[in-house]
């Protein structure tokens, strides 16, 4: 006789509510751990470097505040590609929209460099959507209209959107006066949005926090919210219900590749007040992490968003201990993959068949 | 142990997810019969089944063959002990001849094949059983019919002594089904056992030599031959007894609803799908739609809900054009249509009751605002249909696709009569749900009929048809073969013209 016992993994409908908390804080906690251990194996001590990071992130006013600033564009940017994805739409061109977003906001600045704040500032704001909502737009319609894939074509946008305002930072709009530098001049006092207090953290916040009070009263409350879900979870049902699909394909990437574009606008009026190479690290990408990550929730994004931003400036902080700034892609990378992972044990709970006895020899 | 056993199951369990399948289950099925398990849909059929086919493991039981305990660990250990089963979709390879699906996987077939030999050999299993199809011809060229023959002779290439045939009368016409219950009893009387899935009574009646029926995955009894009464069957079946309706119409049929004029429309492969389909469903009568499915059923219910472009003809709603409208504009006209797929079509699966609810209120919000969702108005909604149609759900937030098909279907139904629609085009409404619900929709479909609204009924079980409808339209091959008064009409008339048997002016009233 032997006894077999078995482990099966069997499926729960409906997760325990706190597992849903739960998993993904010990899941980030792994992420952690197993970052640790690279660090460690790179002759650095893990503990140290986490509290380098800690403390840059979170340990002065200053480290609070640049943390917020780049909690901006991670925001916008993040409930950006978070509205397509309510439709099922993998826009992961933010990185694009955010460009030509900046583009434009660029070109009304230099070009009404005298107009007061009071109106420079709204057309910005506009010109920054309107960039973003094009570049969007450029893979909307072929996806609308001719079903082509917009993974593919929001990818490729990305660097046909770097490439073209690199062309405007390396000629026509650089700056005579600025040493042969790839920059375009600085833009006028009235191009630029308010700081709150002595900090770097400017008013583009508000615009994140706005954006996210939006989607939420749109995805709560509105028809169209509810629309955009439906065709999300079946077009099927969305043809039958008589929804157009086509045309709400196409407004829901405006509206993602438009608040993209306003990420652009407030990286520029708030921070860099000139197009430079580089103004995003990457932000459109770490997006998509932050968007997923919060279950596309707005209010799940803002603190995702802001923890996002403190991993940045911790990254900043611990490059000075002499470790790459890539520690931080690595550990955004881990974080993703340990929580979407940890995602089998919220829907999947793991059994232990007693044992039951078996004939020998049958 | 008595010589002509075969097989026995004994307390055999299985959970998914926690919800039994099948708790203590016992079966024992001897060579030389014909043994018919019945339930309903969900009574735990399918999953015994597939235990004794080796696909599924029990969590707890024995399966016994021929005295001696054996476990199966693949499929294949089933086959090698003699136990076949004819899934209900068919596991063939479209592009492959019959022989090469026949000797597919088999483990005498040689490294270089004699085909010759093979398909002599097929051709006497053929002959022998009734089983008609050409060894040589390639399977996607074969009818349905066809092709289950392919996957029983697959099964007789084996020698398998116990063939499982999960509801094999689904997808064939009266004549077929007749042929079919032939080949069986032929099977039984060379000493094999048979065993058959299936939730239709008549059937039962026709072949059965025994009958375990399942209820709730357990043994609800089993029956001899001979004390076979479909009123007891269906009693052991649900658990308690059924009235018999009265369906006669209570008023005169009205004004034409729908009209359907020479429409022609394409299928998903672009080819024909209808050809020249002309139909009138009047207020107050129910048209069935009988004939096997994939015959231009769901091209029809599409074009009439406006989800396919007709290429010729004209739809007519109330005596209006609307040819070539939009789904909305069509659904703003009256028409309702209760899909096939209802999970994933007629209902969103991820959202939950009161969101489904108002699927269809958004596009037409014409009235009241047209922005914001009432949310308190459609909780209210939701709260009442969910009690008037005694819809069984854990929350009315929680997502549908949790609910039973039966509950789904009654949600769904909820849905479209709530908006008090002139015409329901009703595709398969009762497939896949248990005798209580089947019972609750056909009732519901009566009372809309009687309420003054015109009713399109697809299906594919002819007594439903006759039960139901006050007409019976036939399609094959995307054509009307005729239109009969139901009354008037007998299933082999219907049967003969679901095989595509000659349209004659007559038929069509």
């Amino acid at each position: 006789m032997r006894i077999a016992h078995r482990w099966k993994l069997t499926k729960t409908l409906d997760p325990h509510p706190v597992s849903l908390w739960f998993i993904p804080v010990i899941s980030i906690l792994l992420a952690f751990a197993v970052g640790g251990i690279f660090l460690a194996a790179t002759g650095h001590n893990p503990v140290r470097i986490y509290g380098v990071m800690l403390n840059g992130a979170f340990g002065s006013v200053y480290g609070v505040s640049e943390t917020l600033v780049k909690t901006i564009p991670l925001l916008l940017t993040s409930l950006g590609v978070s509205v397509a994805f309510r439709m099922k739409l993998w826009n992961i061109g933010a990185e694009g929209q955010f460009y030509l977003g900046a583009f434009a906001t660029t070109w009304v600045a230099l070009t009404f460099p005298d107009l007061p704040a009071a109106v420079l500032l709204p057309a910005m704001t506009v010109a920054g959507f309107v960039g973003g909502a094009f570049a969007a737009l450029l893979a909307a319609i072929p996806r609308a209209y001719l079903a082509v894939n917009e993974t593919i074509t929001t990818l490729m946008l990305n660097y046909i959107a770097i490439y073209w305002v690199n062309y405007f930072i390396y000629g026509p709009w650089r700056d005579p006066a600025g040493r042969n530098f790839p920059l375009t001049k600085i833009f006028s006092d009235a191009a630029a949005l308010p700081s709150l207090g002595g900090t770097r953290v400017h008013y583009g916040l508000f615009y994140g926090l706005a954006a996210a009070a939006l989607l939420f009263f749109l995805f709560r409350y509105t028809k169209w919210g509810y629309t955009v879900r439906v065709i999300g979870e079946s077009n099927a049902a969305a043809r039958y219900a008589g929804f157009n699909i086509t045309r709400n394909i196409i407004a829901v990437l405006l509206l993602s590749g438009g608040l993209s574009g306003i990420a652009g606008m407030a990286e520029l009026a708030g921070v860099a007040h000139r197009l430079q190479p580089g103004l995003s690290p990457g932000y459109g990408y770490t997006a998509i992490i932050i968007a997923w990550l919060a279950r596309l929730n707005p209010c799940l994004i803002i603190v995702t968003a802001f923890l996002f931003g403190a991993l940045q400036i911790g990254g900043y902080a611990i490059q000075t201990s002499g470790l790459p700034s890539a520690t931080v892609t690595m550990l955004q990378g881990l974080v993703l993959f340990f929580v979407l992972a940890g995602e089998i044990f919220t829907y999947y709970r793991l059994e232990l068949i007693p044992g039951k006895e078996v004939a020998a020899g049958e | 142990m008595p010589e002509n056993i075969r097989v026995e199951m004994k307390s055999i369990s299985k959970s998914f997810a926690g919800n039994p399948a099948n708790d203590r289950v016992n079966l024992t099925v001897r060579s030389g019969e014909v043994h018919v398990i019945l339930g309903e849909n969900g009574a735990g059929k399918s999953t015994l089944m597939n235990i004794l086919a080796g696909i599924y493991r029990p969590d707890a039981g024995e399966i016994s063959i021929n005295g001696t305990p054996t476990v199966f660990s693949s499929p294949r250990d089933a086959i090698g002990a003699g136990i076949g089963m004819v899934h209900q979709h068919f596991r063939l390879v479209p592009s492959l001849s019959v022989t090469e699906n026949i000797i597919l996987g088999s483990e005498q077939t040689p490294f270089f094949l004699r085909l010759p030999q093979i398909e002599t050999k097929i051709r006497q299993l053929s002959a022998r059983y009734g089983l008609q199809v050409d060894p040589a011809a390639k399977v996607h060229q074969l009818s349905i019919g066809e092709q289950q023959r392919v996957e029983i002779l697959k099964l007789l290439y084996r020698d398998s002594r116990l063939l499982i045939l999960d509801e094999p009368t689904a997808v064939l016409t009266p004549q077929e089904v007749d042929e079919l219950f032939a080949t069986l009893r032929q099977m039984a009387a060379s000493n094999r056992a048979v065993l058959i899935i299936t939730h239709k009574m008549r059937e039962v009646m026709a072949v059965a030599d025994r009958v375990t029926v399942l209820r709730n995955g357990r043994n609800a009894a089993e029956i001899t031959r001979e004390h076979i009464s479909e009123a007891e069957l269906a009693r052991l079946m649900v658990g308690k007894d059924f009235s018999v309706r009265d369906i006669r119409p209570k008023r005169e049929k009205g004004e034409p609803v729908l009209e359907l004029r020479n429409i022609n429309a394409d299928s998903d492969k672009g080819l024909l799908g209808l050809r020249n389909v002309s139909l009138t469903v009047h207020a107050g009568e129910i048209l069935g739609i009988a004939g096997v499915a994939g015959n231009g059923q769901r091209e029809m219910c599409e074009v009439i809900a406006g989800l396919r472009r007709p290429t010729a003809g004209n739809l007519l709603i109330d005596g209006k054009d609307y040819t070539g409208r939009s789904p909305k504009e069509i659904l703003r006209a009256g028409v309702s249509y209760i899909p096939e797929d209802r999970l994933g079509t007629g209902l969103v699966p991820n959202l939950g009751a009161i969101d489904n609810i108002i699927l269809k209120e958004t596009p037409a919000a014409g009235r009241q605002n047209t922005v914001l969702i009432d949310y308190a108005g459609a909780k209210a909604k939701t709260e009442d249909l969910v009690r008037r149609y005694r819809i069984k759900t854990r929350s009315l937030t929680s997502p549908v696709k949790l609910m039973s098909g039966g509950n789904l279907q009654r949600l769904l139904l909820a849905r479209e009569i709530a908006a008090a629609p002139k015409l329901i085009v009703a595709a398969y409404p009762v497939r896949g749900l248990d005798i209580e619900a089947t019972d609750t929709v056909r009732n519901l479909l009566l009372e809309q009929r009687d309420n003054g609204t015109a009713v399109l009924l697809v299906s594919e079980d002819l007594d439903e048809i006759f039960q139901l409808t006050d007409r019976i339209a036939v399609l094959y091959n995307g054509a009307i073969q005729g239109i009969l008064a139901t009354a008037a009409a007998t299933a082999e008339e219907i049967g003969l013209l679901m095989l595509g048997a000659n349209t004659t002016e007559e038929n069509i009233i």
